[in-house]
């Protein structure tokens, strides 16, 4: 054997001579490519011969529109005329514009934006100036036409939203694309000019739906990209209309009815199917604000507003659920066997548990009562003793059963889960033990427990129901298709535990002593059943409380408590559920409930069926649709 | 005589005497290709593309020198390291970008996007030179002994076509083969890995992304879907076929200015290239390419320890795959897999990974006398 590195560098000379000689031949290959389509083959490509070649353009296809369950239009395409400068017919653009503005209205700082904004581009790119100009300013622009080189006028679609910010959080909007989504997703249309993407809300979560299929559009154009005649057209392929489970009418009441609160939300469900009627957040925002890009200032405004319009409260905002949560800590109870329906408890104003003291909200205490009269008149101390037995974790599985501590997976985008708490969640989330005294204030809503309006919502159709699974949704299926439905599944709660919680509910609306008395629905036949829940954001001190402070009225807006409200109706047959959030309405009695009152009247007033039950009703069915992530 | 050389330190200028500069002027006539070819993409303008791409440029060239003058022991010394850092990125952004639920390539380093998998292409190199700078040939004979580095290869490979960069994926795996053939790896076995793969083909299209199929059927038949996936390629040929033997001259390609030749400013530069230059204007550029291999190569044949050969010959490697695999997609030969052309295409990275990868290789040709020794602890 000889020297090892000689035989290595003998070895590797041989084979880098090899690579060199492949190298060669790939480059050759090349060569021999290069010669192919721009030598031999070149007379194939004579679409652009000397002065002539076809230059191809896509064409915007028109967006699919989003309707509501009765195909009433949400978001629609309107047409509009727009004028554009082509900065290489142009030359002097800012010249051109300057003689476009003695024409038509068009301040100099647009000017100067456009000017920039056709710098950053290759000069045959057509820079929109205006796209809302009138018919009247199209004909001036027309009749200037010779003083205007390299402005065009041309017309296309924008997005339009009929009902402003009444469907904004539902619907989303559409806005330019940027370059994230252009590295992103290889669709040619993204390239179109002008073209508007979902960004947010069925707009964004349906948008290979709703975005159509470009059209092509083949011009033959002379040497300076002067287009002489149209050779080919052939138009796109619009996107599919969407429709929701919506009701436009019941939507824009609800929006109307919550509009006064500074911030404030509502759902209201089908019991039976899951369908979402209406889903309102207000403060909401104009989402045709954002179509040809929002301006940063006014981004910042709505990213910095306290109230938060760009939220959708009822997926996104979480709120302790106070008292309307006393159902499942009393329906854990009834399930386990600690509570019958005569299981007293006597409340005296508070509890005590070793030095600590938790409060009854009515200071004087309810006396005796039991789990009916427990949940009638929300008493406090009635659901310490029960959670107390109860325990954290059987409390806990009551409410995933009931839809709380998930996310429901409604087709929307960016929604939350809320918070239901265990001894292992509290372990391993901060590392501490669980203390018994955090059980009292969970069986209440408070502490730890947080739930979406849309969470508080599902809870109360599964009570409605009978005890069924449903799941809302959003989103009907494509036109033609049936929707896929399949019964529910039963959550497996005994029908005089359910009972009882429901009877709870009927006396808060219709009972001599109930928290919500005086919100009954305006029809004989149809009777509501609720909770109050009036959830606490900031902790009361001794000192407030001995002054009576804590009920004052004048406290400042960011301390004062959430006040919700949720019901079902009609009660013998219940085929809605709604709930409402007030932030910081400071009462679920006074203020949520007139409102959630107000809302199911409507919803009850806009049924054909007048809210009667009918056959499809007897079981109810857990309907499931495709989901798309958004 | 060994030992001398192994302690020896070049003092600086000696160092740049020895730099060739026949091989930074030819980079850096790239680099100037690519800034006239920028300006022509944006209609005659330095904005938004050439003057950045001359910066990028100036700054590239300062790190290949750079690194070029570093003694290549310590590059030795720290391949294992970069390597495991490589990964660790590489590793790290497919866990955030699962969690983002996105194809995220990238780290947000604030003032560039660091994409891990351009790091991989040159640690890769320089780890599996280390490997079989400190191997025998009988070692290198025994098929066990080639199982780590093939690990090495394979590894960040499926990471990468995973993201999925089939482009990246393709790259690292053909650098990876060519150092193990120069380390003097027998042909048979690469036949038998080939077979292999060739036989685990129908598993790999099972486990494409749907566009990615799309791409390599619109590739077998463009006209198939000629505003879908095949739209670049046919747009690619047109402008290409219609540039002719001379071109159409600077500034006056057609295809490229006026209709809708995409992303001509970065995978698709060499068209444009072509359009406006001609046959005779492409040609000259792949020459000038066809230099900087080629003298890659005598870098590699010219140096004494197996570490340089294979460092030198391995970038050299990475770099005409770039080229190749460029050329070869915006021509219609392969499918569109989204390989920038370095030094020509707009965008950082690429030309980052190049210019470092000519840096080792230059610094490898500095240092060429130098002796290293088989494990770095041997060397300081």
């Amino acid at each position: 054997m000889q020297n090892p590195e000689a035989e290595r560098s003998r070895v590797f000379t041989r084979r880098v001579a090899l690579l060199g000689g492949a190298k060669l031949v790939a480059f050759g290959a090349l060569g021999l490519r290069l010669h192919q389509l721009q030598v031999r083959d070149a007379p194939e490509f004579a679409l652009d011969a000397e002065e002539n070649r076809i230059s191809q353009r896509l064409l915007m296809p028109a967006r699919g529109r989003i309707v509501d369950r009765t195909g009433r239009p949400l978001a629609d395409n309107v047409p509009v005329y727009r004028v554009r400068v082509v900065r290489e017919q142009a030359r002097d653009v800012a010249g051109v514009l300057r003689a476009l503005a003695e024409v038509i209205h068009l301040p100099a700082p647009r000017r100067e934006e456009v000017v920039a904004s056709a710098r950053a581009r290759a000069p045959f790119v057509p820079v929109t100036v205006r796209d809302d100009l009138s018919w009247d300013e199209v004909a001036e622009v027309a009749v200037h036409a010779p003083d205007l080189p390299g402005i065009r006028l041309d017309s296309g679609l924008v997005r339009h939203y009929p009902y402003r910010g009444e469907f904004a959080h539902v619907l989303g909007y559409v806005g330019p694309v940027t370059e994230r989504e252009l590295r992103s997703d290889d669709d040619p249309l993204l390239r179109v000019p002008d073209l508007r993407i979902g960004k947010s809300g069925v707009e964004g979560g349906y948008d290979d739906d709703l975005r159509g299929k470009a059209g092509l559009l083949q011009m033959e154009v002379n040497a300076v990209g002067r287009e002489i005649r149209e050779l080919r057209r052939r138009p796109g392929t619009g996107g599919a209309d969407v429709e929701l489970t919506l009701q436009a009418d019941l939507q824009r009441y609800a929006h109307r009815r919550l509009a006064s609160e500074l911030g404030a939300s509502a759902v209201i469900l089908d019991v039976h199917s899951g369908e979402v009627l209406a889903m309102v957040s207000v403060p909401s925002f104009a989402p045709d604000a954002f179509v040809n890009g929002v301006s940063h200032a006014q981004w910042e405004d709505w990213r910095d507003d306290p109230r938060a319009p760009l939220v959708n409260k009822a997926t996104a905002g979480v709120y302790p659920p106070g008292s309307t949560y006393k159902m499942m800590t009393a329906l854990a109870a009834l399930e386990l066997g600690i509570l019958d329906q005569d299981t007293t408890f006597y409340c005296p104003g508070h509890l005590q548990m070793g030095r600590a003291r938790f409060h009854c909200w009515r200071s004087g205490g309810h006396g005796s009562l039991a789990v009916v009269q427990g949940l009638a008149q929300s008493c406090d101390v009635f659901f310490y003793e029960t959670g107390k037995r109860v325990g954290i974790d059987a409390l806990a599985a009551m409410s995933r059963r009931f839809g709380l501590g998930g996310a429901s997976g409604i087709d929307l985008p960016s929604e939350r889960a809320g918070l239901i708490p265990t001894r292992a969640w509290k372990q391993r989330a901060i590392g501490e033990k669980w203390q018994p005294g955090e059980t009292v204030v969970c069986a209440i809503g408070q502490g730890f427990v947080s739930a979406t309006p849309l969470q508080l919502a599902v809870m109360t159709a599964r009570l409605a129901n009978g005890g069924y699974a449903v799941e809302p949704w959003l989103v009907r299926p494509p036109a033609g298709r049936a929707v896929p439905t399949t019964p529910a599944p039963s959550l497996g709660i005994s029908p005089l535990s359910l009972a009882l919680v429901r009877e709870g509910m009927f006396e808060v609306v219709n009972g001599e002593r109930g928290t919500a008395r005086a919100q009954k629905l305006l029809s004989e036949t149809h009777r509501m059943a609720g909770k109050t829940g009036t959830s606490q954001v900031k902790r009361i001190t001794r000192a407030e409380r001995a002054a009576g402070l804590h009920k004052r009225k004048d406290k400042p807006w960011q301390d004062r408590h959430h006040a919700l409200f949720v019901a079902f109706a009609p009660f013998d047959a219940p085929r809605y559920a709604v709930s409402v959030v007030v932030e910081h309405g400071g009462s679920g009695s006074r203020t949520a409930a007139p409102i959630a009152r107000d809302l199911m009247q409507k919803t009850l007033d806009l049924d054909p069926t007048g809210g009667r039950a009918t056959a499809a009703d007897d079981r109810p069915l857990r309907v499931t649709v495709p989901r798309r992530a958004g | 005589m060994r030992g001398e050389l192994a302690d020896a330190q070049l003092a600086l200028p000696d160092k740049l005497a020895r730099v060739s500069w026949a091989y930074v002027a030819a980079i850096v006539l790239l680099g100037a290709v690519g800034y006239a070819m920028l300006y022509s993409a944006a209609g005659g303008s330095h904005e938004p593309w050439a003057w950045r791409h001359a910066v990028r440029l100036a700054f590239g060239v300062l790190v290949m020198l750079f690194v070029a003058l570093v003694d290549p022991r310590l590059w030795h010394r720290f391949a294992y390291l970069a390597y495991g850092g490589a990964f660790a990125a590489l590793v790290g952004v497919e866990i955030v970008g699962s969690l983002a639920k996105g194809a995220q390539r990238w780290i947000d380093l604030g003032f560039v996007q660091l994409q891990p998998s351009e790091l991989m292409k040159v640690a890769l190199v320089l780890a599996l030179a280390r490997y079989f700078h400190g191997a025998t040939p009988p070692q290198v004979g025994r098929p066990l002994f080639l199982l780590p580095p093939i690990a090495m290869i394979a590894a960040p490979a499926l990471l990468v076509l995973k993201q999925p960069d089939l482009g990246t994926a393709v790259m690292l795996l053909a650098s990876g083969a060519v150092v193990l053939f120069l380390a003097g790896v027998r042909w048979w076995k690469f036949a038998l890995v080939g077979g292999g793969a060739a036989a685990a083909l129908p598993l790999i299209w099972g486990r494409l992304h749907a566009y990615q199929r799309e791409r390599v059927l619109t590739f077998l038949d463009p006209d198939q879907d000629p505003l879908g996936a095949g739209y670049h390629i046919i747009q690619s040929k047109i402008a290409l076929g219609s540039g002719g033997f001379w071109g159409k001259g600077f500034l006056e390609g057609t295809q490229a200015q006026l209709s809708f030749l995409p992303e001509k400013h970065t995978d698709f530069v060499f068209t444009m290239l072509a359009e406006e230059q001609g046959l005779a204007g492409g040609l000259a550029v792949l020459a000038l390419y066809l230099v900087v291999f080629l003298m890659g190569l005598v870098f590699a044949l010219r140096t004494r320890s197996q570490f340089g050969r294979l460092v030198a010959a391995g970038a050299s490697v990475t770099f005409f795959l770039y080229v190749v695999i460029n050329v070869a997609m915006v021509t219609g030969l392969i499918p569109v897999v989204g390989v920038p052309l370095p030094l020509v295409s707009y965008g950082g990275t690429a030309m980052m990974t190049v210019m470092v990868g000519c840096g080792l290789a230059l610094g490898i040709d500095v240092h060429r006398d130098l002796y290293m020794r088989r494990h770095p602890d041997d060397d300081l």
